[in-house]
């Protein structure tokens, strides 16, 4: 406590210092401490929206496929399925592509080439989600309706999954602009897991006579197949959470069709869709239940990720 | 003897083909990653530079039917929207991003990092509807000042990441420098530490606006947007992302065009502030650090 009062002995300059510190560090804390109470303050209002509606359903409101505002009706289903059915399709073509390319940045390029074209990955990830929208309302859209469904309609049509009508506008095409706009994540995130391998296990391979390949099999994939899996979680994470290009694409019927190419609706695209005509008390309260939800999920599987690379990178530095 | 040389042969040339295989795989795969960026490019520009004119940018949106019309009002909103949410998030966030490089020791620093790395993986939908929920509703309307509410939430964390990133690049021996000088410790921080890396914080501003300024879900179910000039903050405020959406979606040819052209001025904006960090950023020294 003497440091506390020292100031008032007005010749001692080292407790003056230390009292302005004390001051310094107060007012940070008080101002940072606005950013702790904004997140509490999410939580608590998504918490509070969401409780009218699960005071009625319960957890029924989760497995629940009956989506009807202009009936009260209110089932989250539909858009589970989408946003579950939509981020998986996005990272099993994202996947390999991300990491071919990390492996391309690291392993292959020479710096010359790597630096620009990393620079291109990036720039992909600059590009706003409702641009990618807008692109792929006139472009891929149609591009997936001449040209890709009736592939998958001539080759696999006898599977129900693979047969959709003809829209060029449903879960396919959203699938593949989420898996454009999540590429660049994964491959960051690969990039820097494969940057952390020690050169000396590169080598160590290398000398047993192995060929590139092998290499980059034994010494790259596997020792950092960890860290492959938390860019995918990663990614999982974004393209749950993105909206506008999803919502401009899915084609936003509230439905669980089995089809990859069926419109459908994901939680963060209702949201978007509707909030702003969102009239009933009910009806908002849903939206605020499935963005708890949607907050919920991603926050989880973002940790995950976060926990694998710590992991992996403690256990690469060993 | 022989016939183990050919076995060990086939092997190798088994073996060489998988090689030129997977790397083919590899230069392939590569190759189509950056394929979608181009054809993004080529799209907007081929389409935007048509409808792009000076009408473009001073004139009100035209009535449906009606030929050309701008999207002044649009941009003026962005404008509106974007300085609002910095003046809220830039001194909270450079503060916060101060605490988190100069008070690493202490459990508030712990509570505060993880409170950002939670904001950061927020989905900006997720914002949108808090906002929503918190601002419009009572309200009773959407507004410019919910819209840049939201914002603000979005640039907070990228704010303080980037300012602590840049003034843990500061050598010890500098904040050591300051302290044996007998200054207090709040000086060295302010006029040491954060004066020595302020262009380098303020470049990180930079990228958290160029980040913010294509955000359209949050603005969607805040700001909301109207066809005329925006009127006050606590009115629904027209901006650049929400338009190139609503005229994305309508049926209109011409509102076509003219969501294209907004494409075109976003992204040439936004590509505009990114290059020019990253070339600030690795005069800095930056750079270095992270590749």
């Amino acid at each position: 406590m003497r440091s506390l009062f020292s100031f008032l002995n007005r010749e001692n300059k080292r407790s003056e210092i230390r009292h302005s510190d004390f001051a310094f560090v107060f007012f940070l804390r008080s101002i940072a401490s606005l950013i702790i109470i904004v997140l509490i303050f999410l939580l608590l209002y998504l918490w509070n929206g969401s409780l009218p509606i699960l005071k009625i359903t319960g957890f029924k409101f989760f497995t629940d496929s009956n989506w009807d505002p202009t009936a009260d009706q209110y089932g989250a289903l539909p858009f589970i399925y989408g946003t579950l059915l939509t981020a998986v399709v996005a990272l099993l073509i994202a996947t390999p592509i991300a990491v071919s390319t990390a492996l391309f940045l690291t392993e292959i390029a020479s710096k010359k080439i790597a630096k620009p074209f990393g620079f291109l990955i990036e720039m992909l990830s600059t590009i706003p989600s409702v641009v990618y929208g807008l692109w792929g309302i006139f472009v891929l859209a149609p591009f997936v309706k001449i040209y890709i469904q009736p592939l998958f309609n001539n080759y696999l049509g006898f599977i129900p999954f693979f047969k959709g009508p003809p829209f060029g506008i449903g879960i396919f095409s959203a699938s593949l602009i989420l898996a454009v706009m999540i590429l660049p994540t994964i491959t960051a995130v690969c990039r820097e897991v494969f940057l952390s391998i020690p050169t000396t296990l590169r080598e160590g391979v290398y000398a047993l006579g192995s060929t590139r390949w092998e290499m980059i099999k034994t010494a790259v994939l596997e020792a950092g197949f960890s860290g492959i899996l938390a860019a995918i979680a990663l990614g999982f994470g974004r393209a749950m959470g993105e909206t506008m290009a999803v919502t401009m694409l899915i084609g936003n019927r509230a439905d669980i069709a089995f089809s990859l190419f069926a419109p459908g609706a994901t939680m963060a695209s209702v949201i978007a869709n509707e909030s702003p005509e969102a009239t009933s008390m009910l009806h908002v309260s849903s939206l605020s239940a499935i963005g708890l939800t949607l907050f919920i999920v991603s926050l989880a599987v973002s940790g995950i990720s976060r926990l694998i690379t710590q992991l992996t990178k403690r256990r690469l530095s060993k | 003897m022989s016939s183990l040389n050919s076995a060990l042969h086939s092997t190798l040339r088994k073996r060489r083909f998988k090689n030129n295989l997977m790397t083919f795989v590899i230069y392939l795969f590569s190759l189509i990653a950056i394929i979608p960026l181009f054809l993004v490019f080529f799209h907007i520009i081929k389409n935007g530079s048509s409808s792009l004119n000076l009408d473009f940018f001073t004139q009100l949106p035209a009535p449906v039917g009606e030929p050309d019309g701008g999207m002044a009002n649009s941009i003026v909103g962005s404008l509106i929207l974007i300085s609002l949410a910095s003046i809220i998030a830039v001194p909270l966030g450079i503060l916060a991003g101060l605490y988190l490089s100069e008070y690493t020791e202490d459990y508030f620093a712990s509570a505060l990092r993880w409170t950002v790395d939670l904001l950061m993986s927020i989905p900006s939908i997720v914002v949108g509807l808090f906002v929503y929920t918190s601002i419009v509703v009572p309200l009773k309307s959407f507004s410019a000042l919910a819209g840049s509410i939201a914002l603000s939430i979005l640039m907070l964390p990228i704010v303080a990441k980037t300012t602590e990133e840049v003034l843990k690049l500061t050598p010890t021996h500098i904040r050591e420098a300051g302290l044996a000088l007998g200054l207090s410790r709040w000086r060295v921080i302010l006029f040491v530490v954060l004066r020595g890396k302020s262009s380098a914080v303020l470049t990180g501003v930079v990228l958290a606006l160029g980040r913010v300024a294509g955000e359209t879900a949050p603005l969607l179910v805040t700001a909301f947007g109207n066809r005329n000039w925006p009127q006050s903050i606590f009115q629904p405020t027209p901006s650049l992302p929400v338009q190139i959406y609503n005229y994305a979606i309508s049926p209109y040819e011409n509102w076509h065009r003219q969501a294209w052209a907004g494409a075109l001025t976003l992204v040439t904006l936004i590509f505009v502030i990114n290059i020019l960090t990253r070339l600030i950023f690795s005069k800095d020294g930056l750079d270095k650090n992270q590749s």
